[in-house]
């Protein structure tokens, strides 16, 4: 069993190899969380809609993105992103980056259709008396909504909402597959410069374990406290 | 038969029974009652170490349920109980639910286990729903069903926590009757319940349990019901409210 | 016509040689093999670790075991899959002793299937719970061992209510044994990634690779459906509960 060597981390190299990669992964597991739940939530209620069309479509939507790999959607939105879109960017970002916005893009549109099962169970686990006070009271159905529903439902899904950003901020490790600059890229990066794989690995899994750990016990408390105000 | 010497138990800081002293002799009947809090089901769920004690002693039939050396799975074996929500096992038939324990306990063999089982359904007048499944019996028929299962273990003692309280009420007299068979049969029972009917009619003794686990009383039935006056205050209270008036 | 012809010709490609004898139509094929092989195979590690570790987390007298089995879910839960594989092919298999060597489709399976028996012993802890406490006293009042509340009452409880979660897990297995390209186990990804760049048939290679991911899920969901018909108790809803 060979010595292991941790001597390498010198800030110098963090921030050289590892620091731009922690960036990406951090900004794509916030932006495809807000993305995931605003898109999630109209996808959620195209669903309660009632109104056939939209259901159907949004059924599809879910029901085709939950049954594929996450890795084969990346490459799927990798191969069919036309050219035009990334030189909508300034300058050569579009260009330089392409594995990095398409990852974006993809992960909003994927994630959505798990935000939108939580927002859809969020609704309906409401009492059904809530809505007919609200019909009562006058309220259309888009006020019934954002007044009285959505307001109960997310807050009820807050600790949901962030388990999945844990699973979500795991995944983004898949991006790997179009060679986009994350945080694991990063170290095995360093690992192949420095030849010292072994310690890189065991590092990028300290990271992740480190940031999941922190998010899940955030969960808890929450759920916590949750659980005193009810 | 049982005896139980200066228990208390304690749920972190709560207490929950209060220096309880007891004592249960063969052929006796022996209903506990009080008010919700008062640690009726917890006092009877002690004797057979479903919850157990942090001070004190609790003997049935000479064996210490305390002593942690005691083989508790051979203790209550032979201590039959009955509970609040029946605890029949909703993935086995009826049938199973009476032998499973008998084979896997009791080593009895399964034409034996059977034979038994289904002479203690007859004896609940359940022998039609055999081969059910208790989520297709109601809540008075699957209480019956539970006190067959004790029973086929052949108890030397039957504890009973609330039988009747989870029923709806047109469906407690066909539990009770069954209740009052067993007594009338010398069966050693103590019985959790607010069902003061029973009480009058079958028990021996009435213990009365207030807030905190204080044993209250511990007298005669005919005493009990027939001395209101010389009952505690709490007692008197308690039975103000639930006795018809 | 043309149209369809031109369609039709769009296809011709999967009957190619690739040079080794052997025709992309052939190899796409045992892809297929390889990313259900892998997935089973996982899928009973995981399963066999994941009850274990889920029933000993609702042991609650014994501290220490309670404690290590929450320490093993925690550790599998909280790092990527791809991570995991990664440790497994680059780390385990140069410093543990007597793990090199071993065959890159076990190494995966162990990745995979450790991993999910975290997210499985979650699920069959809280199904555990789920059941009504009186349950457990029932079986031990009627003079059942522990070992034999758990075996004859408890855990057959539990499987009918975890059939449904146990479905998604199966789903996600097959899912996440896509990672397994990156350690070059030739599935159905690796196929898609390199057909795709030999042939420049893209979307016709993910789109045929898309479509086996869609039937072995279809497959799984049907198989377990009827699973839970057979597990089904007459009386009994979904939710493990009796009366009350």
């Amino acid at each position: 069993m060979p010595a292991l060597d941790f001597s390498f981390y010198t800030w110098a190299n963090i921030s050289t190899y590892l620091l731009s990669g922690l960036y990406f992964s951090v900004s794509l597991t916030i932006a495809a969380t807000i993305g995931g739940i605003a898109l999630g939530t109209v996808i959620a209620l195209m669903r309660l809609s009632g109104i056939k069309p939209l259901e159907y479509a949004a059924l599809w939507y879910v029901n085709l993105l939950r049954s594929i790999p996450l890795v084969m959607v990346i490459l799927w939105f990798f191969l069919l992103m036309p050219s035009a879109f990334y030189n909508l960017f300034p300058g050569d970002i579009g260009q330089k980056y392409r594995a990095e916005i398409c990852a974006l893009i993809t992960f909003i549109i994927f994630e959505a259709a798990f935000f939108s099962e939580i927002v859809r169970a969020g609704i309906q686990s409401l009492p059904r008396g809530q809505t007919f006070a609200g019909q009562a009271l006058g309220m259309t159905y888009a006020q019934n909504m954002r007044y009285i529903v959505l307001p109960q439902a997310m807050r009820n899904m807050l600790p949901v909402f962030l388990t999945q950003t844990i699973v979500l901020f795991q995944d983004t490790s898949l991006v790997y597959a179009i060679g986009a600059y994350d945080i694991l890229k990063g170290f095995e990066i360093m690992g192949n410069t420095f030849g010292r794989r072994v310690e890189t690995y065991i590092m990028a899994a300290v990271v992740y374990f480190i940031i999941s750990f922190a998010l899940s016990m955030l969960v808890k408390r929450l759920n916590e406290k949750i659980r005193i105000l009810r | 038969m049982i005896e139980m010497k200066n228990v208390s138990k304690w749920y972190g800081a709560t207490q929950v029974l209060n220096d309880c002293s007891l004592n249960i002799d063969k052929g006796e009947v022996v209903v506990v009652c009080g008010p919700s809090g008062s640690g009726k089901s917890t006092l009877i769920k002690t004797i057979n170490a479903l919850e157990p004690v942090q001070k004190g002693e609790i003997w049935v039939d000479g064996v210490a349920v305390h002593d942690r050396a005691t083989n508790l799975p051979k203790l209550r074996s032979r201590v039959g109980m009955v509970f609040q929500h029946f605890e029949l096992f909703p993935h086995l038939t009826v049938t199973d639910n009476l032998t499973i324990a008998q084979m896997k306990v009791l080593g009895r063999g399964q034409d034996e286990a059977k034979q038994r089982g289904l002479k203690m359904l007859e004896r609940v007048g359940l022998t039609a729903h055999k081969d059910k499944f208790p989520g297709q019996l109601s809540g008075g028929q699957q209480q019956r069903v539970a006190i067959a299962r004790a029973l086929s273990m052949d108890p030397i003692v039957m504890l009973f926590d609330e039988p009747t309280s989870a029923l709806d009420p047109e469906m407690v007299g066909e539990v009770l009757d069954v209740m009052v068979g067993l007594a009338a049969e010398g069966m050693t029972m103590m019985v959790v319940t607010h069902e003061m009917g029973f009480a009058r009619k079958v028990s021996n003794r009435v213990i009365f349990m207030d807030v905190g686990g204080h044993i209250l009383e511990d007298t005669s039935k005919d005493e009990f019901f027939g001395n209101i006056e010389a009952r505690q205050p709490r007692t008197r209270e308690f039975l103000n409210k639930i006795l018809p008036h | 016509m043309t149209y369809w012809q031109d369609i039709w010709d769009r296809w011709q490609f999967l009957w190619d040689d690739r040079g080794d004898g052997v025709t992309y139509w052939q190899w796409m094929f045992s892809a297929w093999g390889y990313t259900v092989a892998v997935a089973a195979v996982s899928l009973v590690v995981a399963l066999a670790i994941g009850c274990l570790v889920g029933t000993l987390r609702t042991v609650s007298q014994h501290r220490v075991v309670s404690a290590l089995a929450t320490g093993w879910v925690e550790l599998f839960r909280n790092i990527p899959v791809l991570v995991q594989l990664f440790l497994w092919f680059f780390v385990i298999s140069e410093i543990v002793p007597g793990m090199r060597g071993v065959p890159s489709f076990v190494l995966a399976c162990c990745a995979l299937g450790f991993f999910t028996s975290a997210r499985i012993a979650e699920q069959v802890r809280a199904g555990i719970q789920a059941l009504p406490r009186g349950q457990r006293q029932a079986a031990l009042a009627m003079g059942f061992t522990q070992l034999q509340a758990y075996r004859y009452v408890i855990l057959p409880q539990t499987f009918r209510i975890i059939i449904p979660p146990l479905t998604s897990e199966a789903m996600n297995i097959v899912k996440n044994s896509s990672v397994a390209f990156a350690v070059s186990i030739p599935e159905l990804i690796s196929f898609a990634m390199q057909t795709q760049e030999e042939t420049s048939r893209g979307i016709e290679v993910y789109l045929a690779a898309t479509v086996l991911y869609i039937i072995t899920a279809l497959a799984i969901s049907w198989f377990m459906s009827i699973l839970e018909k057979r597990a089904r108790v007459p009386g009994l809803s979904s939710q493990g509960q009796g009366a009350h």
